[in-house]
């Protein structure tokens, strides 16, 4: 056979398939987008069904300025990979250290929007059926987040004693892609939750 | 090229401490011995399963019996369902899948290992926690019980008001963490079969069982994750006091019905595509020609994975759908049955013409053929409405999904076992002791689920306790619980098989069935690194190129 005689580099050669970061990290984005998809469901089904109060218009504002840092850590941290395929260490911390900042300060946003419910309007995830689907959606959102605040401050850590180097930009580029769905979930559980369910 | 596997003098000590052996296992990231793994770990459920179908059988062999109690009798036709889809059918599927993908594209191993190895741990631990509520269900008072809410638990039976106690929560858990590493292996295996494939092993070059593997990953990513969240809610609701699935809070009993069959349909679709796959790459070994139709079997799967994920609501149908609802799904639940359709057609055009060698595995995948054709037929009666309301819940329907689950899955699962046993372990497997299984456990299977239809459609609802005599139930409950004892005795000639041929097993050389597929190239069983050198394909059929020079198959491809 013809292959007999061909060695292993010039194989390798003909090979050329696509990462296995990128394609493990799609696959786990599709298993956490139809986990999501099923809490969004509940939601819309359960919109206005409370049988008692508080309801949503009457207790939820809409959490603009949040909202907002969230999504612009999907650029910041866009530019912090960007650095690092460069070989900009100092540029990549930068905007890392932003990316964690904003995504720090939406969960800030959450905490204190959920001790205003608690404790202000009374609502637990026991008092209604509101209370029940706001807070498995918004909370199952911000696990997320905190999830991907905590591997995003291991990776500052290790930047910290200077351990990331530009030949880490594919694994760092991996963990964007987890960072970007997380905002991109986000703008559904926004749309959700504080405009078509409010 | 990789075919002539190189010998390599031995080093290390023929027999070596057991805690050693035990703890490479443990610690094994390789995929071969996770699959075994897998493997090992389903068998063992499969008994204990099979133990509690036969407690549910005993007891319905005549009318008013007691041989268990009413608590007892749920608890084990809960546990039946629960074990044997989740603990005893996602492992084979997994365990086959692992051992068998890596290989077959010419890859080490999986994409990731360790996720691998994390994976099955999160199985087998699941499986031990739904087990651990027989001890721990009610805490430490030192009297547990085991789920009892049937195994599709629908709601507000799994409430805390209805389902006192911790046994709910058990099941509950045990699904979710093996739902994690379900999830995780489907990854795992989805990554391996785009990201590992050799060189010139393009997607139209895979085998068939890869292919299959692949829409089947793709169909327990999106299809467990609903489970995983509606587990999740059902915490919610047991633990926080959530209202999801409560109606007393104005919560909808019927949403977790939808949630559970999201998951519950396309499962079945999880189950039986790994079926198919081990019949498409059998059949053609058996019947020595190449398989009929290739694209047409890869298309009419991708088509199985579409509309499975679009059938779920036809579990539904007694609940009370309104009619745009009921028409969807009897229609998208009709036309699953052309792709379907098209496969069975396919494996005949593999075999019509061909020098058909009834060996074991040959046998098993023949009875596949006819039994899974029957429970497609008795599968297309109930997708039609008006059928269903007269029949769902019954017999029937119990009858019409084991004939899916066992006449179709296991039976080609059986077949998987005895074809690639040879490489797995070395040794071939008894082929009279097979053939003698393949006997006693078809005819058991006849008796016990043919007749099942029966009492179906005379009115027998299933999960009943017990029954009044004169029904005309009496005579077919006594005909299935026989075929009961026919297939226990089958399955035990089956693990005898196994431990025979393991210690006694004529040697199996690198490939005896003189088969087609890369993980005949290597020796029996595999070495860790699977292969000396990552060879290199140009057809569908590597090692019938390797064996006919001169009339190699990408000539015609």
């Amino acid at each position: 056979m013809n292959a007999a005689s061909t060695t292993i580099a010039e194989q390798r050669s003909v090979v050329s398939r696509p990462a296995r970061g990128r394609v493990g990290m799609f696959g786990l984005i599709a298993a956490e987008a139809a986990i999501f998809t099923i809490f969004v469901v509940a939601y819309l089904f359960y919109v206005g069904k409370s049988l008692t109060g508080p309801m949503s218009k009457e207790v939820l504002s809409v959490p603009i300025f949040y909202t907002i840092c969230l999504l612009s850590s999907s650029l910041t941290i866009h530019m912090a990979a960007k650095a690092l395929r460069r070989g900009n260490i100092q540029g990549f911390g930068a905007w890392w250290f932003a990316t964690i900042a904003l995504g720090a300060a939406f969960i800030y946003g959450t905490a204190t929007e959920w001790h205003r419910l608690i404790y202000h309007d009374g609502l637990t995830i026991s008092t209604n059926l509101f209370g029940t689907t706001y807070y498995s959606l918004v909370g199952l959102h911000g696990f997320h987040v905190v999830v991907g605040l905590m591997s995003l401050s291991i990776v500052m850590a290790l930047t910290l004693v200077g351990n990331v180097r530009s030949e880490h930009a594919e694994r760092v580029d991996v963990l964007s892609l987890y960072w970007h769905f997380v905002d991109a979930v986000w703008v559904v559980v926004f749309t959700v939750v504080y405009l078509i369910g409010r | 090229m990789s075919t002539d596997a190189i010998v390599l003098p031995r080093t290390e000590p023929l027999s070596r401490p057991l805690v050693d052996t035990l703890h490479e296992w443990v610690t094994t990231v390789d995929h071969k011995r996770l699959g075994i793994l897998y493997l090992g770990y389903a068998l063992l459920f499969l008994v204990v399963g099979g133990i509690e179908a036969g407690i549910v059988r005993i007891q319905l062999i005549r009318a008013h019996n007691d041989f268990v109690s009413p608590q007892v009798f749920n608890r084990m036709f809960t546990m039946h369902g629960t074990t044997m889809i989740f603990f005893v059918a996602m492992p084979l599927v997994f365990g086959f899948a692992n051992y068998l993908v890596p290989l077959m594209i010419g890859a080490r191993d999986m994409a990731f290992p360790r996720l691998n190895a994390f994976s099955f741990w999160l199985t087998a631990f699941g499986g031990l926690l739904l087990y651990f509520s027989v001890l721990g269900a009610n805490g430490l008072y030192g009297a547990g019980n085991a789920p009892d809410v049937g195994w599709f638990a629908y709601a507000p039976l799994t409430s805390r008001t209805f389902s006192v106690g911790h046994s709910t929560d058990f099941w509950t858990l045990g699904l979710l963490v093996s739902g994690f590493g379900s999830i995780g292996t489907a990854i795992n295996i989805l990554t391996t079969i785009l990201c590992m494939r050799c060189a010139g092993m393009n997607l139209g070059k895979m085998p068939l069982l890869v292919w299959l593997n692949f829409v089947m990953s793709g169909m327990v990513i999106l299809a467990v994750s609903p489970l995983t969240a509606a587990q999740l809610m059902l915490l919610v609701d047991r633990y926080l006091g959530g209202h999801f699935f409560d109606t007393q809070a104005g919560g909808s009993a019927v949403i977790w019905m939808h949630f559970f069959w999201i998951f519950g349909h396309p499962e079945v679709y999880v189950l039986v595509i790994p079926a198919f796959a081990f019949a498409s790459e059998i059949i053609p070994v058996f019947s020595r020609k190449a398989i009929f139709g290739y694209p047409v079997m890869v298309a009419a799967t991708i088509c199985i994975g579409f509309i499975g994920m679009s059938v779920w609501a036809h579990h539904m149908f007694t609940v009370g759908m309104n009619s745009n609802a009921n028409t969807f799904f009897v229609l998208s639940t009709m036309a699953i049955a052309v792709p379907t359709g098209i496969k069975i057609f396919n494996w005949l055009a593999t075999m019509w013409g061909g020098k058909i060698e009834f060996k074991t595995p040959m046998l098993f995948c023949v009875g596949f053929l006819f039994q899974f054709l029957v429970a497609g037929l008795t599968g297309i009666m109930l997708s039609a409405a008006p059928f269903d309301w007269q029949l769902g819940n019954s017999y029937f329907v119990v009858a019409h999904f084991h004939y899916v689950i066992v006449g179709g899955i296991l039976f080609t699962v059986f077949a998987a076992f005895y074809y690639w046993f040879p490489k797995m372990t070395g040794k071939m497997c008894n082929e009279t002791l097979g053939k003698l299984h393949f006997w006693l456990f078809l005819i058991g299977f006849h008796l016990t689920f043919d007749f099942m239809h029966v009492p179906g459609l005379l009115g027998m609802p299933r999960r009943i306790y017990t029954y009044e005599p004169g029904r005309g139930w009496d005579v077919w409950n006594l005909i299935v619980t026989i075929g009961v004892f026919f297939q226990a005795l089958g399955t035990t000639v089956f693990v005898v098989n196994l431990v025979w041929s393991y210690f006694k097993g004529r040697a199996a050389g690198p490939d005896p069935w003189d088969a087609w597929t890369l993980e005949w190239s290597t020796p029996s069983p595999p070495p860790a690194y699977n292969f000396v050198s990552i060879p290199m394909v140009k057809s569908r059929r590597p090692l019938w190129d390797l064996k006919h020079p001169n009339d190699p198959d990408w000539k015609y491809e």
